[in-house]
């Protein structure tokens, strides 16, 4: 009998009734762990030895989770998947864990991320790439590719994530689950080792709307630790799935999902247009109004560019803690300087080393203005459109990329290439703090593909309650990845 | 030196001492003698700690930017200035940048020099973190994290100080300042105050206030007490004085240097083409923090008297001598000694006289400082009491004194303990006064014959015989009045 396949509430009547116990599921849990770990290299550690917990009337309590490994954890090697933290065992832990461990959550792995959450393949943390349970042939993007790999296996219902640009969110589209972030400021992050920290959101993968909600009620909450938390306590995200979405306004942008827009489109990106559109007919079916607005086009294509300047800026400077003295291990040389060098130059890998670079030559004095303080500028815009929208409509709602999981051989990063506004809109939730939610809304070419729901600041339970009503009429709710991995 | 005016610009950084934790972290904000024990994770930057602004220092930073009479911003920010080096763990320094404005800008403050009143414009004040301490050996380098994160406020002055002693005289203005409005101990033997000096020279005879007329910008690189500033200043006049007599100043670049406590030296560090590109940019961790009118009126009205309004005050009100209250204010450890002194009913004047002469000569001649002194303002309240009551002379008092000051026993304990009693029953008196006088029939004599000086020389007998237990002014009215009688 299979447990790590059953939703939260599920798993919690199970053990409250004392089907089965903490024990028994941490123990599926592990063996499902080191069976997807051999397949999909999702894990930086696997806690073999994770203790079970009393069950309580906490819906978390007993039941096994996956922690990103750029969480703090005190006592557990914590890598950011790199090789500048490949030693480094902290002494505390993320205060975002820290709620769920007082839920009586039991963290049974650390998943592997693009190096320090730069990067969207899932490809370049330091224990190597990270391959999509339902294709291994396929990324599972990211930067949470070990945590979306996990929960769409089965591993256990929800891991943690965090999202920059969509490191949440188009990992869970990738892999056929869910993946919400909430408005910036309600999970704190201390404890999270920081990418780009205005951009920066602690979340969850889980693999329904129900279960999201159900985490994040736990993750969240003001933190005297992190002076960008707000009291939420007032806000209850399982509380406020009810399923009544009659009369909800929707909107979408026609310049992103009008294929009229793309000449050389692949049939990947016209069926996933198309099937965004039968989505679209859904949302009305549930009585909610669907517009379609324009945003200049200039605006939008201009957003990837603004992520670039902004998280490599920020980048360069959070990451400039990483000297190998203090933490992480030392660099060889005769001086600080020539020991901080080797380190830095060894440890990280060529595409963040490049990040940096960016980062530098942007806030240098003769560029600053031209690259960093118009990409604010452009931000601000950005935000003020998508604002704008939010005095008109309930949430935004857009295709996630240009189609499914895209194949490992011959991809490369981001970064290098020319993508489209199409492939990089959901960067706008982490420009505006945005609450936003990727669920799975049909297959292509026997790939999962998602639907991006994005509101309003602190309008996170309108936005979740949307995005339950639309799980609800599509199959792909509770979604285990087809490939037999643990055969 | 006539052919020049000098022009100086200071920053001066001070240690907020009076917080009880750091700037941006949790731990403690105290003077530690063991190293490394004042240290939270975000003191060392370990990956994932945020800062947290403590609200306390922000409203001294606000304090002394209304004090410096700077313009306080509408919103506090803070920004992340980037550099390397072992002692600054997280790889940059949080600061504030003149744009957003920082806690103060475009201040005046006036102080005296020589007796001269001065003026001094502030080009800005702004609150960031201090950096650890390194101690460097011959076997390597120790970095104490015990500072890192410790707030910090930095002044920035226009080039308007015009010689070493203004300089310092603005600097003691300063750190009475800070010290007085319960900001900082301002103690530079703890390395609470640091200083940059920028010094240049222009011929005397241009005008100083069209900055195209100004010279060859230097700056003087940690300077750590006040002689150094003074020493530093001097000599950088005097090189660049030679520098222009031997017509080599127009070849020297705008630089960096380095004042070496040593050899008494500065030391070039680098040229203006190899500045530092900091690469500011607004810390994104802390969010933009409003200034109310409403907390700024408040903490206007909690600023405490500071040493210029304690000076006038003692003047107007206790008719203290203006020297004596510019003494009395120097040290406000020692104005709050008087004023706590006179608080417990001690006479103005008395207490005055007491702590300028008695106190602070003992003070200088034992080379303490008052709160290691033994005596209290209770114990000197109580002895001014005993000499208005006549209970003792001021002579006994002065014996008293000391050993008040040094044993730390009250007054009234050492003059029980000594059986000092100052003798005022005029019967007892009146028979001691009449046995001199008995003794001294041709001093009696020498008195009516016209040396009437000669009753100073009786009163002294008598307080002679009585060990200086008398009361001296009775004993001459007695005499007085006696020596009629024969």
């Amino acid at each position: 009998m299979s447990y790590m396949n059953k939703s939260i509430k599920e798993l919690h009547e199970a053990l409250k009734n004392g089907e089965v116990t903490s024990k028994d599921l941490i123990k599926e849990s592990l063996e499902k762990s080191h069976k997807l770990q051999e397949k999909c290299n999702a894990f930086v550690t696997i806690l073999d030895d994770a203790k079970e917990t009393e069950v309580t009337d906490s819906l978390l309590s007993g039941i096994p989770y996956g922690i990103k490994d750029n969480y703090s954890t005190k006592g557990i090697l914590s890598t950011g998947s790199s090789n500048t933290l490949r030693d480094y065992v902290p002494f505390f832990t993320a205060t975002a864990i820290k709620n769920l461990e007082s839920q009586g959550a039991v963290a049974v792995n650390k998943t592997v991320l693009d190096e320090f959450g730069m990067g969207g393949t899932g490809t370049t943390g330091h224990t190597g790439t990270v391959k999509n349970p339902w294709d291994r042939s396929r990324m599972c993007a990211g930067s949470s590719a070990g945590s979306a790999a996990a929960v769409a296996a089965g591993v256990y219902p929800y891991a943690t994530g965090s999202d920059t640009g969509d490191s949440i969110r188009k990992p869970a589209a990738y892999c056929g689950i869910v993946g919400y972030k909430p408005t910036y400021g309600m999970i704190s992050r201390y404890g999270l080792f920081p990418f780009a920290s205005s951009l920066d959101h602690c979340g969850v993968l889980a693999r329904s709307v129900e279960d999201a909600a159900i985490v994040t009620d736990a993750m969240k909450g003001i933190d005297k630790n992190d002076m960008t938390t707000w009291d939420s306590k007032d806000v209850h995200l399982l509380e406020a799935l009810t399923g009544k979405v009659k009369g909800k306004r929707l909107c979408y942008i026609k310049e992103l999902c009008d294929i009229k827009n793309y000449p050389n489109a692949t049939s990947e990106l016209k069926e996933h247009l198309e099937n965004f559109n039968k989505t679209l007919e859904l949302c009305k079916s549930l009585g909610m109004e669907v517009t379609e607005e324009s945003v200049d086009s200039t605006l939008l294509n201009a957003s990837p560019s603004v992520y670039v300047v902004i998280s490599c800026a920020e980048a360069t400077s959070n990451m400039s803690n990483l000297t190998g003295f203090i933490f992480g291990p030392r660099g060889e040389g005769d001086s600080w300087d020539e020991s901080m060098k080797n380190y830095r130059t060894k440890g990280f890998s060529p595409l963040i080393k490049r990040r940096f670079v960016i980062g530098s030559y942007v806030l240098q004095a003769q560029n600053k203005d031209r690259y960093f303080h118009n990409a604010q500028r452009v931000r601000r815009l950005l935000v003020d459109k998508w604002k704008e929208l939010f005095k008109k409509y309930d949430a935004v709602i857009l295709p996630v990329s240009t189609g499914p999981a895209k194949p490992l051989e011959g991809s490369k990063d981001i970064l290098d290439k020319n993508e489209s506004a199409l492939e990089e809109h959901l960067q706008i939730g982490n420009y505006g703090g945005f609450p936003s939610i990727t669920i799975p809304n049909g297959f292509i070419n026997n790939l999962p593909v998602g639907v991006n729901i994005t509101g309003n600041c602190y309008d996170d339970e309108n936005v979740l309650n949307i995005a339950y009503a639309l799980e609800k009429e599509m199959p792909y709710k509770n979604q285990i990845a087809k490939e037999r991995v643990y055969e | 030196m006539n052919n020049y005016q000098v022009l100086i610009g200071l920053e001066m950084h001070c240690e907020i001492s009076e917080t009880n934790s750091k700037v941006f972290s949790g731990a403690s904000n105290s003077y530690s003698d063991v190293p490394n024990s004042n240290v939270r994770p975000i003191d060392m930057a370990f990956p994932g700690v945020l800062p947290v602004v403590n609200k306390e220092a922000v409203r001294k930073a606000l304090m002394a930017s209304i004090i410096l009479g700077c313009k306080q911003p509408e919103y506090i920010y803070f920004e992340r200035k980037n550099y390397y080096y072992p002692d600054l763990p997280k790889g940059f320094q949080i600061t504030q940048e003149t744009k957003p404005a920082p806690v103060g800008i475009y201040g005046k403050l006036d102080f005296e020099c020589d007796g001269e009143m001065k003026s001094v414009r502030i080009n800005n004040l702004h609150l960031e973190e201090d950096a650890a301490a390194n101690e460097h050996l011959p076997s390597g380098t120790l970095v104490n994290y015990n500072r890192a994160g410790v707030p910090l406020l930095e002044l920035v002055t226009e080039p308007d100080l015009h010689s070493a002693d203004e300089a310092v005289a603005f600097l003691e203005t300063m750190r009475s300042i800070y010290q007085y409005a319960g900001i900082s101990e301002a103690d530079s033997k703890k390395g609470q105050i640091r200083c940059d000096v920028n010094v240049s020279i222009m011929d005397k005879d241009l005008d100083a206030s069209n900055p195209d007329n100004w010279g060859i910008k230097v700056e003087i690189k940690n300077v750590n007490s006040f002689g150094g500033v003074r020493d530093a200043i001097n000599y950088e006049i005097k090189r660049q004085i030679e520098l222009k007599e031997d017509g080599k100043y127009d070849e020297m670049p705008q630089q960096t240097r380095r004042w070496d406590e040593e050899s008494g030296t500065t030391i070039f560090m680098r040229g203006k083409v190899d500045a530092i590109d900091y690469k500011y940019f607004v810390e994104p961790n802390i969010p933009k923090y409003k200034v109310s009118d409403e907390w700024l009126k408040n903490i206007k009205q909690d600023i405490p008297r500071l040493a210029h309004e304690r000076k006038e005050e003692y003047i107007n009100e206790y008719g203290i001598s203006s020297y004596d209250a510019g003494v009395l204010v120097k040290e406000k450890a020692i104005s709050d000694f008087f004023e706590e002194t006179i608080n417990l009913g001690a006479d103005a004047k008395s207490a005055s006289n007491w702590v300028t002469t008695n106190l602070l000569g003992h003070l200088n001649k034992m080379e303490l400082t008052i709160n290691e002194a033994k005596l209290t303002p209770e114990h000197l309240a109580e002895l001014i009491k005993m000499v208005e009551d006549k209970e003792i002379s001021s002579q006994q008092a002065k014996g008293v004194f000391t050993e008040s000051l040094e044993t730390g026993k009250s007054p009234k304990q050492i003059a029980a303990d000594k059986g000092l009693k100052q003798i005022t029953d005029t019967g007892e008196i009146t028979k001691i006064v009449n046995e001199v006088l008995d003794e001294n029939p041709n001093i009696i004599e020498q008195y009516k014959n016209g040396k009437t000086a000669m009753v100073n020389y009786l009163v002294g007998q008598v307080m002679k015989k009585t060990g200086g237990k008398a009361n001296p002014g009775l004993a001459r009215d007695i005499m007085s009045t006696e020596i009629e009688k024969r």
